[in-house]
């Protein structure tokens, strides 16, 4: 089994599905002839022409709208926002067309919208978001935030195969920094909806996704050598739906949750899965339940100021230790 | 009265007679049709805002008909008349202005914001412009799919502000796709004069900025309307990309009907009901005879009889089961889940 990166499992991913269903077309900024900003889309145009690989104007909304209209004729278009940040240029487009559409008319909008988000790159308030949150509180829309290599070209492939519009982070720091040894010629389609289990723990569960999963397990590593006890890292892979019986399941099994995510603070992810483990899963825990997020602040250039303000392995060492001490 | 035979003119555009009188009954059936929803209104039986196109049905309904089967419309709140063309029925759209569960969107949304991509219709939403990019995303599909079909969005003068229809002019044109882009300028985006909407001279003119041909056309006349619409049509059908007309006509109603109008001149107003489109198109058919008047009238009385069952239909239908909300958010999930405490 070849060594593949994150990235270059996203590209197979969605090479495949091109070349599986003639349906399936990309748009967005840059992505044929440049073959994108971090080349996910390199030699597509070649491969698959520029009636399908389309390079278009800098019109976040136009891209997103114009895909939605195109979803609605029975095709299915993958369009890039060349960092995530920019989707927030079509949030109209996402929130009041496209995640209603169904809901109001019965047209189905098959769409994918996919881009690099998230920091840890010294990329500044423009270029590191996570853009879940805004997203994640609108019915209408599905959300998938890979970390692994095979989770990037299995998540990729069952978001333009769904029905629903489709929000794919992935992200930035993981593009080439994971690799996994992926089958070839097999098909990998990861269920979306479905949580996983990174590491099996008894003690604490912590919840994540996208690259704090990786800084989970460093931390679960640790404090296995150090602490000797055993913490759960789930993966949560999808945001919509969200996989509520496998963080319960979890939760029964070492009855203290802590989640962490990238994402700033207020109004973040992590509220809303404490809410529901609350009503959920109250009688089961043993703790109260902690949340390691980004400080609410824009997300600064600067690598000091980075790195204080984004969650640090260390810092989930810290929340996980207080909660064990319960 | 019929006009002596002898002095007939050909008809514009290539329209039978036949074609004349549907045109009638569109432009009838749409009046009548708001006239109807009105009473409904101050009877509380429609309970949103209620969106009229006095004065401007005949673009509505002339722009409409230059569509050939295949081709997809997306009208805005006051095109009550061009889904009429396309085949939506009076009965659906007083059932989706009553909010009734029978209706085409079981009382999910209000006004035109319904869909039938079979009979060619996406209703608009409220966002202004945001038509404009997913129909150019419509009018891409035909283009990559090379099927010899053409979209057609309208908007209003107010949403040419907009940057979705910037964006969405911008990547019809640049992209070629056979998209018809009509701006109907109607004075008013609510109570706002165009002169504070945008310091262009002619909407039209905004074409420029885009690389695509234009034209401005006297909205109040069903013919100018119809062929200009039928020129650019034509022209997105050959694979010649994107056009954008103007047709410049007035809102004799409010923004809704709780607006007073306050804001529009008594002698403008009065100006431009001398131009009623229904009443110019009657008096050239009868003095070109084209139509005579027991023609009309027969279409008049059988617009009455149809309204008549279609509000007696709508009228004894019910609302949706509150219940029902919860469906059809997402393919899958397939319903969104009942709170505990409306559970039963």
């Amino acid at each position: 089994m070849p060594e593949v990166t994150y990235l270059e499992a996203l590209r197979q991913g969605l090479w495949e599905e091109m070349e599986r269903d003639e349906r399936v077309f990309i748009l967005g900024e840059d992505i044929g002839i440049y073959g994108g900003a971090f080349k996910v889309t390199e030699g597509f145009l070649d491969r698959f022409g520029s009636s399908r690989v389309i390079d278009t104007p800098i019109s976040e909304a136009a891209i997103v709208g114009a895909a939605a209209g195109a979803a609605h004729m029975g095709l299915r278009p993958v369009a890039e926002m060349q960092f995530i940040d920019f989707v927030s240029c079509a949030y109209d487009m996402l929130t009041n067309y496209v995640a209603t559409a169904r809901y109001r008319t019965g047209l189905a909008t098959p769409i994918v919208v996919r881009g690099p988000s998230g920091g840890y790159v010294r990329g500044g308030p423009f270029h590191s978001q996570m853009p879940e949150a805004a997203f994640f509180h609108t019915p209408g829309l599905k959300i998938v935030c890979p970390a692994t290599a095979r989770d990037a070209k299995g998540l990729i492939k069952a978001a333009i195969r769904d029905d629903d519009p489709v929000l794919y982070l992935e992200h930035k720091y993981l593009y080439r920094r994971i690799k996994e040894d992926l089958p070839q010629g097999e098909e990998l389609l990861t269920p979306i909806g479905k949580a996983r289990v990174a590491r099996e723990g008894t003690d604490l569960s912590i919840l994540t996704y996208s690259a704090t999963v990786w800084k989970a397990l460093e931390a679960a590593e640790e404090i296995a050598a150090k602490d000797g006890a055993s913490v759960e890292v789930i993966d949560l892979r999808s945001l919509v739906p969200l996989d509520d019986a496998a963080m319960v399941e979890s939760v029964k099994k070492t009855n203290k949750v802590l989640i962490v995510h990238e994402d700033t603070r207020t109004g973040g992810v992590a509220g809303e899965i404490a809410a529901r483990i609350n009503e959920q899963a109250f009688e089961w825990l043993d703790g109260p339940i902690l949340r390691v997020t980004a400080h609410d602040v824009p997300l600064p250039y600067a690598s000091t100021l980075e790195d204080f303000v984004l969650p640090q392995t260390a810092d989930i060492v810290t929340a996980a230790r207080r909660l064990l001490a319960y | 009265m019929a006009a002596p035979a002898a002095r007939r003119t050909p008809i514009p555009a290539g329209l039978s007679p036949e074609a004349l009188l549907e045109i009638y009954y569109y432009l009838r059936l749409t009046r009548s049709l708001e006239e109807r929803l009105v009473n409904l209104y101050r009877q509380s039986k429609v309970i949103g805002g209620l969106y009229c196109s006095l004065g401007q049905e005949g673009q509505s309904v002339a722009s409409a008909y230059a569509l050939e089967p295949g081709d997809i419309l997306s009208p805005l709140i006051r095109n009550v008349g061009s889904m009429l063309v396309m085949g939506a029925t009076p009965v659906d759209l007083l059932r989706q202005y009553m909010a009734k569960g029978t209706g085409p969107t079981r009382g999910r949304d209000a006004n035109v914001h319904f869909a039938d991509l079979e009979k060619g219709y996406l209703g608009n939403i409220s966002h202004l412009g945001d038509m404009v990019p997913v129909m150019a995303g419509i009018a891409l599909s035909f283009k990559l799919r090379g099927e010899r079909r053409v979209g057609l969005v309208h908007v209003g003068d107010g949403a040419s502000s907009t940057g979705a229809f910037h964006e969405g002019m911008n990547l019809a044109a640049v992209q070629r796709v056979p998209l018809v882009v009509i701006i109907e300028h109607n004075g008013y985006a609510y109570s706002t004069p165009t002169s504070r909407q945008t310091a262009v001279e002619r909407l039209a003119d905004k074409a420029n900025a885009y690389g695509v041909p234009a034209e401005t056309v006297d909205g109040n006349d069903v013919f100018p309307v119809y062929e200009s619409t039928k020129r650019a049509v034509e022209r997105a059908r050959r694979g010649d990309g994107a056009t954008l007309i103007e047709v410049v006509t007035y809102r004799r109603k409010g923004h809704a009907e709780h607006d007073d109008q306050r804001y529009q001149p008594k002698e403008e107003r009065e100006h431009w009901a001398k131009q009623d489109p229904i009443d110019r198109y009657v008096r050239r058919l009868v003095a070109e005879g084209w139509a005579d008047e027991g023609d009309l009238r027969a279409l008049d009385h059988r617009v009455s009889a149809e309204l008549d069952a279609a509000v007696a239909t709508a009228e004894s239908e019910p609302l949706p089961d509150g219940g029902d909300a919860l469906a059809a958010v997402l393919a899958d999930p397939p319903e969104a889940e009942r709170l505990w405490y409306r559970r039963r």
